[in-house]
């Protein structure tokens, strides 16, 4: 059974990246190597553009499970363009003995 | 070379004599003793904002704050009349703490009809009166009107609770406030309700992290790499100059340019910036809602056309910053002892109306994270070595005049405590005739 709608088949194999908090996702960008997040950033963000304008003609309140599972895939992208575009690693630089945890964030 | 215009006094700082600009001690900040008489003549006397009306939507609805500076635990509830009132977390019967679920220590919220002690089972109505004793008849003499909960003065202003744990205290929070507070009254805060929080345990006194958001002569250095690199370098050639800044009383505020929403090249951010349209600044497109334009009075006081932010410093704990591109954000800094704060930034959005403009607000929220764990690791490391009073005094520039007003307000503070004095009405410098 898929996990994201068919248009999007091709990020099934990123579809672990579909994590529905904060918490999870930072998770796993923090055990995950480089080339792990590389291989997910290349293949999302050229899609970048094309899952907003298909995630725009829905309502954004009352999304099927498929397509709420794409919308967690494009947070986890954003998250992971940090270390992709500017750290080169995936934890913030010289951010060792500080954690920041989210205790709000938006359902949707 | 300055880039922006100071006061005729030639220095924002010197334009407020009374702040001094020698070298200033942190001995403020490295010291059990000084915090333990912060915590009797600030924390115990001042209005603490802790949170927003919109968590406290319907009759019922509660929140606890633990205010270990301020020696309390407080519980925020909406009363039946639809009033928003606070009491001392604390059973009228044998002091049990009153509203916690599974860890004492732990803030909780939620919905109830009323309160019931855990140990005991004595009740009390949303508006904080006793309305059941358990076995009532084996007391001695009991009266229950007596016995409500014990209340804390609590007001809101703008849509902020605020709290007071004095019960002496005589001022307003916007007599409080004073004329920073005024200029941003009418400001749509109201409209920004999606909400993101995050919270960091921080090994540094409490001062030290507002003093690192009160200036951003650090951002062209610490957050270099958050720039590409040209961008990067050519910030760091600049430095940081603010637009203005203001102090008024115990509170002051920077107003900054911010030249990132939009970016006048686009090329000067990451690709993702480009794409989503997005970053440290929030999304660049102006929610689409009224009280934006024109903005309260307060707010731009240059009446710059590079403006992007201003950060108001509402003493002793509470930061404000309002961003050109339409939301807000909130910092807390509460200490836990003289070396260690909870700190906890809350960015509040218009909901956003589609996938694409939720993303946009994501992405603003990541990156403020992502600022934040530099900052806050930063201040670890700045304690320690406070810490060895190995340097005891250190050199404040005109772009850090708000740590300086900080700290000498902290000061103002504990003395007229010391002193015996109520709370310093008007603590702080008048500003020289101009």
């Amino acid at each position: 059974m898929p996990v994201l709608p068919s248009e999007f088949s091709d990020l099934e194999p990123f579809a672990d990246w579909s994590l529905a908090t904060e918490a999870e996702r930072y998770a796993k960008r923090l055990s995950s190597s480089m080339a792990e997040l590389q291989a997910f950033y290349d293949a999302a963000f050229p899609r970048l553009e094309a899952i907003l304008s298909s995630l725009d003609r829905l309502e954004l309140k009352s999304l099927s499970e498929q397509w709420t599972r794409l919308l967690w895939l494009s947070y986890s992208l954003v998250n992971v363009s940090f270390p992709v575009e500017v750290w080169r690693q995936p934890r913030v630089p010289d951010s060792g003995a500080t954690a920041m945890d989210v205790v709000v964030e938006p359902a949707v | 070379m300055a880039h922006f215009e100071k006061p005729a006094e030639g220095s924002w700082t010197e334009h407020y004599p009374e702040l001094g600009t020698g070298p200033v001690s942190y001995e403020d900040s490295i010291s059990p003793e000084y915090y333990e008489l912060e915590r009797k003549a600030i924390f115990a006397r001042t209005w603490l904002n802790v949170g927003r009306v919109a968590q406290v939507p319907r009759a019922g609805s509660y929140f606890t704050r633990e205010l270990a500076a301020a020696g309390t635990s407080v519980v925020i509830v909406r009363g039946t009349d639809g009033e928003v009132r606070a009491f001392h977390n604390i059973c009228r019967h044998r002091g049990n703490k009153l509203v916690w679920n599974d860890y004492p220590r732990e803030e909780v919220s939620g919905m109830c009809r009323q309160f019931t002690c855990k140990y005991h089972g004595w009740r009390y109505d949303l508006q904080g009166a006793c309305t059941f004793v358990q076995q009532e008849s084996e007391f001695f003499d009991l009266d229950k009107t007596q016995y409500g909960l014990a209340p804390v003065q609590c007001e809101v202003w703008e849509g902020f609770v605020w709290v007071n744990v004095d019960p002496d205290n005589t001022v307003s929070v916007a007599e409080y406030l004073g004329p920073l507070g005024a200029g941003l009254e009418g400001y749509p805060f109201d409209k920004m309700t999606q909400v993101y929080k995050y919270r960091a345990h921080v090994g540094s006194n409490w001062k030290l992290f507002i003093d690192a958001f009160a200036e951003f002569y650090h951002a062209p250095v610490l957050h270099a790499r958050q720039a590409v690199a040209d961008e990067s370098r050519k910030l760091q050639g600049v430095g940081y100059e603010a637009l203005a800044y203001q102090v008024e009383g115990p509170h002051g505020m920077v107003s900054s340019w911010g030249g990132m929403s939009p970016p006048k090249d686009i090329t000067m951010v990451k690709p993702i910036e480009q794409k989503l349209r997005s970053g440290l600044f929030g999304p660049w497109d102006r929610p689409d809602i009224e009280g934006l334009d024109p903005l309260p009075p307060g707010l731009n006081p240059a009446r710059s056309r590079a403006w992007g932010i201003d950060s108001f410093v509402f003493f002793p704990n509470f930061m404000l910053l309002v961003w050109a591109p339409g939301w807000y954000l909130t910092y807390h800094y509460w200490p836990t002892s003289f070396n260690t704060h909870i700190f906890e930034g809350t960015l509040y959005f218009v909901p956003p109306q589609n996938a694409t403009e939720r993303l946009r607000q994501e992405l603003a929220a990541v990156t403020f994270k992502e600022y934040s764990l530099q900052d806050g690791n930063t201040l670890e490391a700045t304690q320690m070595m406070l810490e060895t009073r190995a340097v005891t005094t250190f050199p404040l520039n005109d772009q850090e005049i708000l740590l300086r007003h900080l700290h000498k307000t902290a000061h103002q503070y504990v003395d007229a405590y010391q002193n015996g004095l109520s709370v310093p009405s008007t603590p702080a410098p008048v500003p020289a005739a101009s």
